[in-house]
């Protein structure tokens, strides 16, 4: 009789495989120095999303709008940066297109706008 | 009938040791249907080496009997002083309402935790073929299973007249930021038996203990709650027992074997950082919760963990033993773990099971004296916004899902040591798929058993996956609310502000505070 401790041969059971998703994909967004939004935000997403519509559509939507701040985003001097490495998105491109692919993590730095009260909150 | 009395003459009382000798090592055998090693089977596979059990030594030379005698005088003491705090309406004897939601924290969060630890003593106990370290673990399987009974008949008379106390077990199951308790005691219950004793029996019971025990019991002194202070009295003899066995035990295994140490000091680093990361909760208690305050978080972690730790690791070092990896990080981060917990909570406290509110001046200049060097340059200002937008009545609920740490589940909601207002991330690619982490030490426990952490239960995943639907219903196409119904939290009850809750509006009544409020349900 074999134990559990002695099956060692079990393949792990990965929970949050993209196959898990149905056809759409994880995708992390964080926004520096504006804590006011405690974490990066969590997005379930298409992998054919065009980037665009994440800013446009799905980031609207999202805590971030609710900073002060949102609207004075200037996007043309948005600095983003994908796995925490410098990173210029193509609008137009589709996530899947730029290498963005299931649990990407994303960040935007807005070094214009300095949180509230100046303090990166 | 026979009259003639035929029972011995009674002979010499035992002593305590030779009764210690005859209820314990006097209960062994070895096995001779199948061999030793099949039967404590999962012994070798850690790699540590015991050459002799016999060495084990109980300090407290405790047997079953005299177990039984100690335990039954305890409970009759807490009983007495339940009726009486159910008779005489204790509830209304604490502090203020607000108090209650540490209960809530303390109830979904540590109550089932307490059943997980009866569940891994009695399974540990099997695990061990020396009969004093098996007996010891019975014991230890008992106390915690009496540390739940004696908390679920505490806080029932608080869940006649609070809400948010109503499913803790479901709620333990399936509440996002309980999956940070759960997921650390689940993590130990799936270790091997000496991973075991040195996550809970030591790092737990010895080292961080009084970090949990503290601002719990003295939190409810301070605030008037007799309950409470009651079955912590009473859990507070178990759990010195806990602490001294905690501490024998790892000597113990250091002496057996010199390769021990080795393996010590990395189950060691792993509890450490797992234990740290659960005691965010407590942190927010201590400094957002309470209202009336015991001592800071970073006074807290200064004694119980530097000091106390400190000169434990001292003693620990003739063994080999070092202070736990990244433990300077702790210490560093103890000017900003309450206030970044905190503010998670009022970001979600759409989806919690307890209320928030924000800071009274009072407090903040509380925080302020406590934290000189953070808290008016960074978490002031962000407090005062808040109470700005809740004044235009746009009181800020985050309403996205937040990014997890694959290792201790929390949210990503910690900063990099060198920058305050940056989230602090880790990432490591393993077997094709990306994994995120809240720290160093978060990415270092996955790295040592990755097979074990990609298959952790993820809440804000999970909702994305779809699976956090009420079982027997409908989806009703809004995940938040879906996953409001899953969690057991009714909405407008048990979350939210406690600022317009029905539980405030009840403490107003009953106080007389407020004589134009209308009486709200309880």
């Amino acid at each position: 009789m074999h134990t559990h401790a002695q099956q060692t041969s079990v393949p792990p059971l990965v929970r949050d495989r993209v196959d898990n998703f149905h056809g759409q994909q994880l995708l992390y967004v964080g926004w520096d120095h504006h804590t006011m939004i405690c974490a990066p935000i969590a997005l379930l997403v298409s992998p054919e999303l065009h980037f665009g519509e994440l800013i446009d559509s799905l980031l609207p939507a999202s805590a971030f709008a609710l900073h002060s701040e949102w609207p004075q985003i200037d996007w043309a001097h948005v600095e983003w940066l994908h796995a925490d490495r410098p990173f210029t998105p193509e609008r137009d491109a589709t996530l899947k297109a730029q290498g963005i692919g299931h649990k990407a993590y994303l960040r935007l730095r807005t070094p214009a706008l300095r949180g509230i009260a100046g303090t990166g909150a | 009938m026979n009259t003639q009395d035929t029972r011995r003459p009674a002979g010499k009382k035992l002593s305590l040791k030779e009764k210690y000798a005859q209820m314990t090592r006097g209960l062994g055998w070895d096995t001779s249907y199948e061999p030793m090693d099949q039967v404590f089977d999962q012994l070798g596979l850690e790699g540590i080496k015991i050459h002799d059990w016999d060495k084990w030594e109980d300090p407290f030379r405790l047997t079953m009997d005299a177990y039984w005698k100690y335990q039954a005088e305890k409970e009759r003491k807490l009983y007495a002083v339940l009726d009486a705090f159910q008779q005489n309406n204790g509830h209304l004897n604490i502090s203020d309402a607000r108090y209650v939601n540490t209960l809530k924290l303390f109830f979904t969060g540590i109550t089932p935790a307490e059943y997980n630890a009866h569940r891994l003593f009695a399974m540990l106990g099997r695990q061990f073929p020396g009969p004093g370290a098996a007996i010891a673990c019975q014991m230890q399987a008992v106390d915690e299973l009496r540390h739940v009974q004696t908390q679920i008949h505490s806080i029932s008379q608080y869940n006649k007249y609070f809400n948010g106390l109503h499913d803790h077990t479901v709620m333990n199951d399936r509440l996002w930021y309980l999956s940070v308790p759960k997921s650390f005691f689940e993590d130990a219950i799936s270790s091997g038996p000496f991973e075991q004793i040195i996550a809970i029996s030591f790092a737990l019971e010895y080292l961080l203990t009084n970090l949990v025990f503290m601002p719990f019991m003295s939190g409810a002194a301070y605030n008037g709650d007799m309950a409470t202070v009651t079955f912590g009295f009473s859990s507070q003899s178990d759990e010195a027992r806990h602490m001294t066995l905690g501490l024998e035990c790892i000597k113990f295994v250091l002496e057996q074997d010199p390769g021990n140490a080795a393996i010590i000091q990395r189950y060691l680093d792993k509890w450490f950082w797992r234990g740290y990361k659960v005691l965010g909760l407590v942190s927010m208690m201590l400094d957002y919760m309470l209202p009336k305050k015991v001592m800071s978080w970073k006074e807290a972690w200064d004694i119980y963990f530097v000091q106390n730790g400190g000169s434990l690791f001292n003693d620990l070092s003739r063994y080999g033993l070092s202070m736990p990896k990244y433990w300077e990080q702790s210490v560093a981060e103890a000017e900003h773990l309450s206030h970044q917990t905190w503010n998670a909570f009022y970001n979600f406290s759409g989806a919690a099971a307890f209320h928030v509110w924000l800071p009274s001046d009072e407090d903040m200049a509380w925080l302020a004296e406590k934290y000189p060097n953070t808290f008016d340059q960074h978490y002031r200002p962000r407090i005062e916004h808040y109470r700005k937008l809740q004044a235009e009545g746009k009181r800020y609920y985050n309403p996205s899902l937040p990014m997890l740490c694959q290792t201790c589940q929390t949210p990503l909601i910690f900063t990099e040591m060198d920058d305050p207002t940056r989230t602090s991330h880790r990432q490591l690619e393993h077997d094709g798929d990306t994994y995120h982490f809240c720290s160093d030490g978060c990415r270092d426990i996955f790295a040592e058993q990755p097979d074990k952490y990609v298959s952790a239960w993820l809440p804000a995943h999970q909702i994305l996956q779809g699976n956090c639907v009420e079982p027997g219903t409908e989806a009703a196409g809004d995940p938040g609310a879906d996953a409001l119904r899953y969690f057991h939290v009714v909405a407008g009850q048990d979350n939210l502000d406690y600022e317009g809750s029905p539980d405030e509006a009840n403490w107003r009544r009953w106080k007389g505070l407020d004589k134009t409020t209308p009486a709200a349900a309880a």
